[in-house]
Parts: structure tokens; sequence; C-alpha cells
């Protein structure tokens, strides 16, 4: 449970540190007339989309500190006997970096107003995300082969379950990566950006949660893989 | 008072932040069934969670009567026995406190009292009611189910949850987990919406500092749910994994019925991490709204500021971080290193600071007050001596050495009906009779509000005390007979038998609510926009009922704190958030 409380605790600082910036000691009290215009004045309609989805990703976030704090804690226990990892695993998370990198662009010709460059961007990512998702069934696949996918193994459960989990929250991306590629092909060619409408938001918000999907799967990757055995030893002696 | 600023006088216009479109909803089915509008989801979310708190009053009747008089209802067996604390317990806590507090409370007061339109994302919104009213559906097919609803206990500890001869081993259980988990689903959908309307959503002069402390206390324990309920889903996951395809999450390698099972390797106190790291915030989560409704209920009622404004929302912001520090004081009879005990009773009772400034406070805003004996003072007034009380016991139990003899008896069970049942109820109850006229345009009758309020605190008070006695004398929980036991008096059977007379009496009376709820509806007394003269913004609508949009053409603009109750010097003795302030005389 260290992982969730570590994670819970950086939350913390970030919660404490907004909320800090937020007249936390003013005295209401005394204050009578129109206070906080500036603050106030900075809402706009906007970013609510950005702050739905950052919320969104820190309860996502806490889903998977929780299974990573799961897995570590079973773990710790003395028959934990460790999965051998599928090279195509390699290959999988090359496509997903790859595909975070071409929503990148994607959102870089959207902010040059290259309608081309967004949609070329956009069709890249779900083919790479697709083809991620493929290799994730083939390392199923080799695994299940292998004898893994038995009751009695708690690494390959572990396995399947966070892959699964992971790949379940990319798939829900996919649909929201859908409905922007299909608004990027009803903007006419040629036009300015500013009759996209929200196409540019979109774009963002696919590409956040893109990044954040990549940044959980290069960290449960590196605990798949055990790189970071020593670390947890390091903190297992810390600890006790 | 050299730092008062004063303002522009007159209206200010407001500019932009008007132009969130606003849903029209354009037929009966999209304007009452699948509406959008926050209070029509807010009035679905609570009508549901009543009505289905009222089936887990049932079935407590039927646990008090099996407790009191063994075998003269024929179709309690244990089992049975088992399934009515289940379903009891989850239908309790779960879809009707947190549903009420946070679907019903929240949906209802943020927009209106933050002067916001709406939610921010009210389709979303109208999803996330919908899918609680499927997870409620999915829990009670499981009554109907083969087998029954599970009977493993509300905690649902593993690996007897899922063993064989538990009751609902087959259904029961896989329909428990499956509705849990559409719950936490259909309730992060909320949440989303609720801290991003309270971060976003506000009106013009309405600060942080300003908002009324209910929306302080509802916004962090959405933030607290927000965090904690994946890890009910993940061990809901888990579980569910090991039921059906038989992984070994929780699951050792055991012999049941003397049969090997194939289990093999999975642990089960990694479900009870998980659990009560979801489980200990979930108790804040309903007592957090809870605190905040109270706090502007005595204001209101006792026609004073609330005392310590600051300090009241730093201490909801405290309990809210320190709650997900504490949650193994559940299994202190689990077993744990002793320094882990020691740490997990410190921050326990460390708990316990910010929750009597909270409770001092309160007194302090009563102290030589203007106290009204309305229904909903007098809710508000049970809360604070009931909170008091099951808080009392639960620095008892904090404690490991006391914890340890204490934690299997009915003891337990009397310290958190008081702090976590009783005492929300009392403010759910306190609440409805406060704000009532502005959902409906009409008072509740107040004879049959204090009737009800009498009856029910007493009653709660002759059900619980008794019960905190029968388990110093180390009768058990969980258990459906004691049969004769050496160490048992006879004067707990004695008392067990009065306070199930007490409890069937007590939950009879709650029709006569049901009755004044409906009854008002059409014939109650007219109560105008404002009938407690309070000053926070949803009693300053144009319309009540709120229309459509709540607020008319413009929005309100906030001038002050939602306290200003009795200020000196003043025309009337309150002075509404949007009352802009008197030019200064020259």
């Amino acid at each position: 449970m260290v992982v969730i409380v570590t994670f819970m605790v950086v939350m913390a600082g970030f919660a404490g540190w907004w909320l800090l910036r937020q007249g936390l000691t003013a005295k209401p009290w005394l204050e009578v007339g129109v206070v906080g215009e500036a603050e106030w004045a900075s809402l706009s309609p906007r970013p609510i989309a950005k702050i739905g989805l950052a919320a969104f990703l820190v309860v996502a976030g806490s889903l998977f500190a929780l299974l990573v704090s799961a897995y570590f804690m079973r773990r710790g226990m003395s028959d934990w006997r460790p999965l051998p990892m599928p090279t195509v695993l390699w290959f999988s998370t090359g496509l997903l970096a790859l595909s975070s990198i071409a929503l990148q662009t994607s959102v870089v010709a959207a902010r040059r107003g290259e309608l081309d460059g967004v949609r070329s961007g956009l069709l890249a990512t779900g083919v790479s995300a697709l083809a991620f998702l493929a290799g994730q069934l083939l390392a199923w696949r080799e695994l299940g082969a292998a004898g893994y996918f038995t009751a009695a193994n708690p690494a390959g459960a572990f396995f399947y379950l966070v892959t699964a989990i992971h790949g379940l929250h990319l798939l829900g991306g996919l649909v929201a990566l859908g409905r922007t590629t299909a608004r990027a092909f009803a903007v006419p060619m040629g036009s300015a950006p500013a009759g996209w409408g929200r196409l540019r938001l979109s774009v963002e918000l696919c590409a956040t949660y893109w990044h954040f999907l990549l940044l959980v799967w290069l960290v449960l990757f590196a605990l798949l893989m055990r790189w970071t055995d020593d670390l947890i030893e390091i903190c297992r002696a810390l600890l006790t | 008072m050299a730092d008062v600023t004063h303002g522009v006088a007159g209206p200010v216009p407001t500019v932009g932040h008007d132009d969130v479109e606003l849903y029209h909803p354009k037929s009966w089915i999209t304007k009452y069934v699948f509406s959008q509008d926050a209070k029509v989801i807010a009035i679905q979310y609570s009508a549901t969670a009543l009505a289905i708190g009222l089936v887990a009053l049932v079935l407590s009747w039927l646990m008090r009567m099996q407790l009191a008089f063994p075998g003269l209802l024929s179709f309690i067996d244990a089992n049975y026995y088992y399934q009515l604390i289940t379903m009891h317990g989850m239908i309790m806590v779960i879809y009707l406190l947190t549903a009420l507090f946070l679907g019903g409370f929240g949906n209802y007061l943020i927009p209106l009292m933050l002067g916001a339109r709406d939610m921010v994302f009210p389709y979303v919104n109208m999803l996330s009611f919908w899918i609680y009213f499927l997870a409620v559906l999915v829990l009670v097919a499981g009554f109907f189910a083969p087998g029954g609803p599970t009977g493993a206990g509300w905690t649902l500890y593993p690996p007897q949850a899922i063993l064989a001869n538990t009751a609902g081993q087959e259904w029961g259980i896989v329909i428990m987990l499956v509705s849990l988990m559409l719950f936490i689903i259909g309730f992060t959908m909320g949440g989303l919406n609720y801290v991003v309307t309270v971060l976003q959503g506000r009106t013009r002069g309405m600060t942080l500092m300003r908002m009324p402390l209910t929306i302080w206390g509802i916004f962090t324990a959405t933030v607290m749910a927000l965090l904690a309920f994946p890890a009910l889903f993940v061990g809901a996951v888990m579980m569910l994994l090991d039921r059906l395809i038989g992984t070994s999450f929780f699951m050792p390698s055991i012999i049941a019925m003397g049969e090997r099972l194939a289990y093999k390797g999975g642990s089960p106190i990694l479900f009870q991490h998980l659990f009560w790291f979801f489980g200990h915030p979930e108790v804040y989560i309903v007592a957090l709204p809870a605190f905040g409704i109270v706090s502007d209920l005595i204001s209101t009622h006792a026609r004073k500021n609330i005392f310590g404004y600051r300090m009241m929302v730093w201490a909801l912001v405290a309990i809210g971080a320190l709650s997900f520090v504490v949650w193994a004081h559940h299994m202190y009879v689990s077993g744990m290193h002793p320094a882990f005990g020691f740490f997990f009773a410190t921050t326990t009772l460390i708990i316990a600071i910010p929750t009597a400034l909270k409770v001092y406070n309160w007194i302090l805003t009563l102290w030589r007050g203007d106290i009204h004996l309305t229904p909903p003072m007098l809710f508000a007034l049970g809360f604070i001596v009931t909170f008091v009380n099951g808080g009392l016991t639960g620095l008892f139990l904090g404690n490991v050495v006391v914890d340890v003899p204490l934690s299997d008896t009915m003891f337990v069970v009397a310290h958190f009906h008081m702090v976590m049942g009783v005492a929300p109820i009392l403010v759910v109850f306190g609440a409805i009779y406060h704000w009532y006229p502005k959902i409906t345009g009409r008072m509740l009758d107040d004879t049959l509000g204090k009737l009800h309020f009498w009856v029910t605190f007493l009653g709660a008070y002759a059900i619980f005390f008794p019960m905190h006695y029968i388990g110093l004398m180390g009768v058990p929980r969980r258990y459906p007979e004691m049969g004769t036991m050496a160490f048992v008096p006879p004067s707990t059977v004695t008392l067990n038998i009065f306070i199930t007379v007490v409890a069937l009496i007590v939950g009879a009376v709650q029709l006569i609510f049901l009755f004044n709820l409906i009854w008002s509806l059409k014939r109650g007394r007219p109560s105008g926009g404002n009938p407690w003269r309070a000053t926070t913004l949803e009693w300053q609508t144009p319309q009540t009922p709120p229309a459509h949009g709540n607020w008319g053409k413009e929005l309100p603009v906030v001038y002050r704190w939602a306290y200003d109750y009795s200020v000196p010097g003043a025309a009337q003795d309150f002075l509404p958030q949007n009352q802009p302030p008197e030019p200064r005389a020259a």
C-alpha cells in the first residue's frame, strides 16, 4: 500500500498547493463587495473540458496506483514466481509511443492550422493504437500457449489484469479519437482554423489522455519486466 | 475592522460566463425521465435512495426480530440472517447515504448555492443517475436470484465470500460485485461533475472562501470519494475474477468441506487493505457533507454567523486528508506489526482534533444565538449530540488494546450505528425539512416534523445505548442467536427484546415522515421564496421552485459571505449573499 499512499501524498501536495493559492486565509466576514475578480475572470468555458479530463486522469491514476500497490503486496510473498515476458511487448511499447508522438504532431498541426496534418496525425494515432492492442493480444496468446493462463499462477493473473484494464482505457480513448477524427474529416479542406469549432480542443484532450496512458504503460512495463526490483528492495529495506 | 473593503454600490452587470450552452428539454421524457437538469436528477437520486433505504429498514426489522425472538420467524435461518446483515449494511452505507448526500443534495445544492445555471457536464450527469439506478436494480435482482443475495457481510471478506457454503455464493456475490462496479462508474461520472462545477461554475464574486460550508463538505467528500472508490473497484474486479474464472488474487490454497480447492497462493489480507482503503474514507464521505449541512442549518436557525468559518474549512480539508491514512484500524484483529498498529492508532486519534474543533465551533455558534427550535434545527442539534456520542466510543476502538477484545462484539455495532448511521440520517432528515420548501414551494408540517424528530431521536438512543452494554457484556456480532451461554447474563436477553420493540416503533414512525412528504406536496402551507430568511443563494432565486436555468435572465453577483446573520445596524437580521453593500456615507 506504499505506492497508493505515495500517490495520495503527491495528490494531496497538489491539492494543498492549489488551495493555498485560493486565499484560504481570507477573512470573508470582513470583506464586503465584489472580490476575487481576477480569479473569476480567469474562469472561461474553454478549460472546463480540460479540467474535467484532468480530474478523470486523477481518478484513473488512483485506479492504476492501486493495481500497482496490490501487485507489490502480492509480489512480496514468498511463493511468488515471476513470469517470462514475451518479446512482443517491446514492439507494442514502441507502437504506443509512436501513437503518442503521432497525436502530438496532430496537436502541433492543429495549432498551426494545417488540417491535413491534423487528419494524418489522427489516422496514424488510431492505426498504431490498434496495432498496440493487437500486440497485447499476441502477448496474451503467447503466455496462454505457454500455460501461464491458469488459476494457480498469481503473476499470470496480475499480468492479464493490468494489461486488460490498461487496454480497456485505451479502447475508451479510441472511441473519443474516432469522434475527433470524424470531426476532422467533417471540416472542409482549406477552411480557416476559426471555423473548426471544437476540433483543436478535442485533439488536445485526446493527446493529454494518450500521453497519460503511455506513461501508465511505461510504469507497468517497467514493473512487469522487473527493472524496478532493486528499487523495490531498497524501499522495503528502508521501511523495515 | 480596518480592512473592510467596500465594493461599488448597485448592481454590477454580469459579463461573459453566461455563454455556456444550457440544454433545453424538448419533450416530457427529456424533461422528467432522461432529464439533464441537475434539480430533476437530484430528486431522482433522492427518491431512488430513499426507496432502497426503506427496503434496508425492513431488513433491519427482520434482523431485530431474529435477535430478540430467535425462531419466531421460521423463515429466518443463520444464512438468511447473514443475507439480511449484508444487504442492510451495503444498502445503507453506499446506496442510501452516499447516493443521497452526493447525488441528491450535491446535485440540488451545488449549482443553486454557487449561482450556476446547471452542472458543467449535464449529459454525463444524467448518465450518472441512470447508471446508479441500474446498479440499484441489479442489487435488488440479488433478492430474486437462485440462492438469494450474498451473505458474506457488507465487507465481503474473502475467502468466505466466495466459498461454497456461504449464502448466495452462486449468484448473490456476482450480482453484488457487478452492482458495486456499476455504482462506482456512475458515481465517478457524477463526482467529476460536482468537482468541476465547484471549480469552474461559480458565479461572479463567489470565491472559494465565500462558499457555504455545505458546499465545502460536499466538495471535499466528492474528491475523497473519487480517490477512494477505485480501491473498491479494483477489489471488486479481482474478486469477480476469483469467483468466475478461478484466479487466485485473494484466495489462498484452502480446504473447504473436506475438499482441496484449485485456488492457490492468493492473499485475503490484500482484499482487506483494498476494501478499507475505500471503507474508511467512506465514513467521512458520508460525514463531511453532514458536517457542512449541519453548519448551515445551525447558523440559519440560530440567526448567528458560523463561528470560525476558516477553521471549519480547514478542519474539513484536514479530516479529508487524514482519513486516507487510518484505514488499517479496521484490521487490528487481522494481525499486524505492532509498529503499524501504533501508527494507525495514532493517526486515528489525531482525526479527533479537527473533528472536535468542528463540534466546539457548532456549540459556539449556538452560544447566545437566537435559537429557533424548528424541525431542521432539532435534527441538527440531535446530530451534534449523536456524533459526539458515537465519536467518543470511536476513541475507545481506535486503541489497539481496547479494540481487540471489543472488536467482534455488539459494542462495535452500536458505535458505528451511532456515528455513521443515526448521525448522518438525522442530518438527512434535517436537510429535507430545511430545503423541502425550496424544492416544492410548500412547508412540511411542523407538528408532524417535531413528532418525527422526538420519536426518532429518543428511539435511536433507546436502541443503541443498551447495545453498547450488550457488547461490553461480551455478546458477539454476527450471531443469529445466542442460545445459552454462561458468560451472557439474562439481562442482555431482556434488553434485546426492548431494543427490538423500540426499533419496530422507530421504523414505523418513518411512515409519518413519508406521509408528511407526500401530503405537504399538495396541502402544505405555501412557503414563499425564503421561509427561513436565509442568506445563501438558493433562497434568492426568482422563482420557487427554481425554474430551468435557476436564475432568470442574469446570474446573481455575490457581495458577501454566506453567514451575515444579525449584522449590527442592518435593516433585517440577515443579508443575502447577493445583496450589494450600502454606499459608504461620506
